[in-house]
């Protein structure tokens, strides 16, 4: 949202990348510049080039960071949170944007977010980070209907359901560690309802729990065993 | 854009205005003029003729419509020391000034916005704390003491440059110095601080994301924003130049 340079036109920021890392020059260059524009469906993109990004709408200034960094034909696409600060409506159109980018393009994608709803609509493997490691991974399906770490299950029953009303909003409760001075062990340990004495002297191995399904969780290896 | 150029222009006329205005009402209220122009033996006679001719003896109104359709007709009047129209001393000494201006505000800029530029990028270093001092020992020191010091060691010691007058690039040299470093020293420090506000900047990490070469995030990035402030402020200083450059040029001895 704030990555595009206040002072500089939108062409100059897409078409430097692109002369830097592919060489090209000219109307080629141009012909590159506005075919990256296009393809993230920015409407008269020979126009938009002249423009500065605060005559563009939030939406709009996110499709044309990622038209920045799609334009070199990358293999990978870290998306960390890239809906923050759009409005409902507008992140989904986005989201809708990069998976058809994607299937275009074939470009790998790592989405990087705190929304559940977006996971389960755009991921095919969720990677499930608790204090700077993975603590699962699986496909959406696996990982939403057979949660194996603990921190993964209570993360799913915070979710507000829709259909409950007046319901209290469920929360995990303690803080998160101090990542300067971590434990030993499990660092979700003083906060898992699951803990056992095992998970407080060394960190937990990665347990397979089915086809590329894994958890680091002592008690998740118990009951698989 | 034109609609407001129009409105700003209109504005100062209106300032002007009011600034006559006041100039006007204030010398009517400091006394008569023709007591303070005329000798005590001057005979009541003397002050008749002096009062017609000056149009002393007209309405007030009148008096300050005459003053003002003179000065927007560009008569300033004469002066009542030398009997000189105004304007002509005016121009006698203003390019001296403008020229004065400048080129220290060519030097200034010149010498703040890398240095600042500089000062930012390695902040914290020996060069940032280098140009910190030269910023406060340049924005401490009176300019009629620098300009006096500038004078004593290259015009008097080492006799290297003129101790003052005007005409040659040298001449320039030391004027603008003085006057430049005090301005250089302020546009240092603001570059510096707005440049680091700027390098802080979601779009300068994305500009060295897109793995653009560091002298290109700087300049080509980081300036552009950074320079909106210093612009501002440079502008006002060169009215500065203009208006006040007098005790540098009196230092100077850059008068005719």
């Amino acid at each position: 949202m704030t990555s595009l340079n206040p002072a500089l036109i939108i062409g100059t920021q897409v078409s430097e990348v692109v002369r830097l890392h592919q060489g090209l020059r000219g109307t080629r260059l141009r012909d590159r510049v506005l075919e990256a524009l296009s393809r993230l469906r920015i409407p008269a993109a020979a126009t938009r080039l002249r423009h500065y990004q605060h005559q563009l709408s939030g939406g709009m200034r996110q499709r044309v960071t990622s038209a920045i960094a799609m334009s070199c034909a990358p293999r990978l696409l870290i998306a960390d949170e890239p809906t923050t600060s759009l409005d409902v409506t507008i992140q989904a159109q986005y989201l809708e944007l990069l998976k058809e980018v994607q299937a275009a393009t074939g470009v790998a994608v790592i989405l990087v977010t705190h929304d559940f709803g977006i996971v389960a609509a755009n991921a095919d493997r969720v990677a499930v980070m608790y204090a700077g490691r993975i603590v699962e991974m699986g496909s959406t399906l696996q990982v939403f209907n057979s949660p194996g770490h603990p921190y993964t299950q209570a993360l799913l029953r915070c979710l507000p359901d829709v259909e409950l009303k007046r319901q209290e909003l469920v929360e995990i409760g303690g803080q998160p560690p101090d990542l300067a001075r971590l434990p030993p062990g499990c660092p979700f340990a003083p906060r898992c309802p699951r803990r056992q004495p095992v998970c407080d002297e060394a960190y937990p191995p990665a347990v397979p729990l089915g086809s590329g399904h894994v958890a680091h969780c002592w008690v998740a290896s118990a009951a698989a065993a | 854009m034109t609609r407001y150029l129009v409105g700003r222009v209109l504005q100062t006329l209106l300032s002007m205005l009011v600034v006559i205005s006041i100039v006007f009402v204030l010398t009517r209220l400091s006394g008569d003029p023709v007591n303070l122009l005329l000798d005590v033996n001057a005979t009541e006679r003397d002050q008749e003729v002096l009062t017609r001719y000056l149009g002393l003896d007209q309405p007030l109104p009148v008096q300050y419509g005459i003053y003002v359709r003179n000065i927007a007709l560009g008569d300033f009047g004469k002066s009542v020391l030398t009997r000189r129209p105004v304007t002509e001393h005016i121009w006698e000494r203003l390019p001296a000034t403008v020229e004065l201006g400048f080129v220290a505000m060519f030097m200034s800029v010149l010498i703040g916005i890398p240095l600042g530029m500089y000062s930012a990028v390695r902040r914290g270093g020996v060069a940032d704390r280098a140009a910190r001092i030269f910023a406060v020992l340049g924005q401490s020191m009176p300019t009629f003491w620098l300009g006096l010091m500038l004078i004593l060691f290259f015009g008097v010691v080492l006799g290297v440059l003129p101790a003052g007058g005007r005409g040659s690039l040298a001449h320039l040299v030391l004027p603008a110095f003085t006057l430049g470093y005090f301005t250089s020293a302020a546009i240092l420090r603001l570059t510096r601080s707005s440049m680091l506000e700027v390098l802080g900047s979601d779009y300068i990490k994305f500009a060295r994301l897109k793995g653009l070469h560091e002298q290109v995030v700087l300049w080509k990035h980081g300036l552009k924003n950074a320079l909106l402030p210093v612009v501002t402020f440079a502008v006002l200083l060169f009215v500065q130049f203009l208006g006040g450059a007098v005790v540098t040029e009196t230092v100077c001895c850059r008068t005719p």
